[in-house]
């Protein structure tokens, strides 16, 4: 990827809302056509971060570009190459979806608007809502039209912050199936997320927690960095079994999963050692792969530790 | 990337068009608000009232004092439709305010004034609005004076009051009646269009901000410049729209006169409602929401109201106060409007009325374009 020059290339990216400082130095590089996926808990700057991308907020402090642009002061050159969709809707719901759709191929100066419009409603299978209010529909509609109203333009970089928030998980399916096309068509997109099932979609992962970029990496690298060790722990009276391993020394998440409990923790032979101590005898104990989600709340937990 | 595109100001005005057929409320609000004012002011206000009720109470039955209550019955703006007895009770119908003036004839007024004693006539009025009772009593001291030059002949004629070695003539140009309405429906145009114009305008940008939809604006490549005169272009036309409801109001339904070209005040509109539409962009830049919106649009309206001359007369406000009515488009554009309307002036006329306004506006978008933020900091 050495030769190719990355699409988002940013270093030491900071902003400060008075005293507050919600986006600590962050860098971050993403290659073209590249499903980059952002996490971290609610507050936590990712929102400030994809602004700062997109020219909808000045950096404070740091460098850097976006589709070769720099982020500080050639935001007019990065609006039109980028497809921005905001956490909220912000398309306008008194009017119609083609209307909207409309409204962005303007904006935007499409060419052939007309064709350009038809053929996207046709593309997201939206021409049965395309003359109701954009207010109307529901929000898995909503977000399929946002959708479409940020990739009409053909932008080279998607920036989308949540998207899938509220949206039922055959429309979140359909949504990344997109997204998957497009970025097999060559665009790169950066999605912020809270879903582990949409994390394990992308390509790669940012976790960045109140302001600091915590880990980066693919799935298995973070999942590898962490060290954590996870077992599932089955059998009777697991509600008790749990809230007694909770104390235990080695262990440092327990989650109950249906008729299974899944307790890690970051040092291994400790947390045999309790689960031996503990568990042993009634249950059935069995070593599974840690996932994305126990990395995410450990890196919650102690963010002082960097992967 | 150009400053002005207009494919891009072309989607704004597309867009802003169809939200407006939408929005039903701010539609009844533009045909309706005209209407209102219009009734309101143009049928309940008038700053030269008559008819107003009047009360006598006369110790005299002489055909002097007759003949000037019934002089003063002819000048309209005495309706005497009581006669009093005693003292208490004229000043009980006046601190009651069932009546507006009480007229005290003194005992032997007939027989004073025959003797050449010069008797006094009282008139008490209940001046708690100066503004209704200035006219008549001036009214009043005409009446007296013609109808005792009727009576005082003969023998009496020297008595008549003395006639002033000058003829002394009023012209009241361009409304000779006094007429409010002349002078309130032109003026009217104009505060309807400052009202309608900057709370619209302010409330339209503010909402995309409130309703999220600015952030989605601010991340297309549509510029500032754009978004202002597309955003000001259709409610133009809305201006256009208050305007010819009102201009055929004044003509058929108030019978103004017109003087002077109705195309030229509809020209020179154009200044005044861009002005308006700045005004109202600048406080949505100002504005987080369509409340502060809305109050900041009645910030503006209050003088423009009250210090532009179209409630009180302009030249009877003290200099502070000229002063910044001065500053304000109202002020210029009522003396443009009436000066065409109702004095007949042209181009060369007004010109001196519109310059300020120009530069009114020019600053006013200046402010705007600066406060606008191409950014959500």
């Amino acid at each position: 990827m050495a030769e190719v020059p990355p699409v988002i290339d940013v270093r030491g990216l900071t902003k400060t809302f008075g005293r507050r400082t919600v986006v600590k130095g962050v860098d971050m590089q993403i290659a073209r056509g590249e499903i980059f996926g952002f996490l971290g808990p609610n507050g936590s700057g990712k929102t400030t971060f994809i602004r700062m991308l997109c020219g909808l907020l000045k950096p404070d402090g740091g460098e850097g570009t976006c589709l070769g642009f720099n982020v500080r002061t050639e935001s007019d050159k990065i609006k039109p190459r980028v497809g921005y969709m905001a956490q909220r809707f912000s398309l306008y719901e008194d009017l119609t979806v083609r209307e909207n759709l409309d409204f962005m191929a303007r904006a935007y100066g499409l060419p052939g608007r007309k064709a350009a419009v038809a053929e996207t409603i046709e593309r997201f299978r939206l021409s049965s809502y395309a003359g109701q209010l954009a207010g109307s529909l529901s929000g898995g509609w909503k977000q399929r039209m946002a959708l479409a109203a940020c990739i009409l333009h053909q932008p080279e970089l998607l920036l989308l912050d949540e998207p899938t928030a509220g949206v039922d998980p055959s429309a979140r399916r359909d949504f990344w199936d997109e997204v998957h096309e497009l970025a097999a068509g060559g665009i790169t997109a950066l999605i912020s997320t809270h879903y582990m099932d949409e994390a394990e979609r992308c390509h790669r992962l940012a976790y960045i927690a109140y302001g600091d970029l915590l880990a980066r990496g693919t799935g298995p690298e973070l999942i590898a960095a962490s060290g954590l060790c996870t077992y599932a722990v089955s059998g009777p009276d697991l509600a008790e079994l749990a809230a007694t391993l909770k104390h235990a020394p080695g262990v440092d998440q327990v989650a109950a999963f249906g008729v299974t409990l899944h307790v890690s923790g970051r040092d291994c032979p400790a947390l045999e050692a309790a689960l031996e101590k503990n568990a042993a005898g009634r249950w059935r104990v069995t070593r599974i792969e840690t996932s994305l989600e126990e990395v995410f709340i450990d890196l919650m937990r102690h963010p002082g530790k960097a992967a | 990337m150009s400053v002005f595109s207009f494919p891009r100001f072309a989607a704004v005005v597309a867009k802003e068009f169809v939200q407006m057929r939408r929005d039903r409320l701010t539609f009844a609000m533009i045909i309706g608000l005209p209407l209102i004012q219009l009734v309101l002011f143009g049928y309940a206000i008038n700053s030269d009232p008559r008819h107003l009720p009047t009360a006598v109470l006369s110790a005299d039955n002489s055909v002097f004092s007759r003949s000037i209550i019934s002089a003063m019955r002819t000048s309209s703006y005495f309706e005497i439709d009581e006669t009093l007895t005693s003292r208490e009770q004229a000043v009980r119908q006046l601190a009651l305010g069932r009546t507006q003036f009480v007229v005290t004839i003194p005992e032997n007024f007939g027989r004073d004034l025959a003797r050449g004693d010069r008797p006094t006539l009282l008139i008490e009025a209940d001046a708690t609005d100066p503004s209704a009772t200035s006219n008549a009593i001036s009214a009043m001291r005409e009446a007296v004076s013609q109808a005792l030059s009727r009576d005082l002949r003969g023998p009496l004629s020297d008595l008549a009051p003395t006639a002033f070695p000058v003829d002394i003539r009023i012209h009241a140009d361009y409304n000779p009646e006094a007429r409010t309405e002349y002078n309130i429906v032109p003026g009217l145009m104009g505060v309807i269009l400052t009202l309608t114009l900057v709370i619209i305008t302010a409330m339209a940008m503010t909402r995309e901000r409130e309703r999220g939809t600015m952030e989605n604006l601010l991340a297309t490549p549509i510029r500032p410049l754009e978004v202002m005169i597309g955003k000001i272009i259709p409610y133009i036309l809305v201006g256009y729209v208050q305007m010819l409801l009102i201009v055929g109001a004044a003509r058929f339904l108030f019978e103004v006169p017109f003087a002077g070209s109705v195309p030229l005040v509809f020209a020179v509109s154009v200044l005044f409602i861009a002005a308006n539409l700045a005004v109202g962009l600048t406080f949505s830049t100002v504005a987080r929401t369509q409340l502060q919106a809305m109050q900041l649009s009645i910030f503006f309206f209050l003088p423009s109201l009250l210090l532009s001359g179209f409630m009180f007369p302009f030249r009877g406000m003290p200099g502070w106060a000229q002063v910044i009515g001065q500053v304000l488009p109202l002020t210029h554009y009522l003396r443009i409007v009436r000066g065409i309307l109702l004095k007949g002036n042209g181009p060369s006329e007004i010109w001196s009325e519109a310059w300020p306004i120009a530069a009114f506006l020019v600053g006013v978008i200046l402010i705007g374009l600066t406060r606008y933020r191409r950014t959500l900091d």
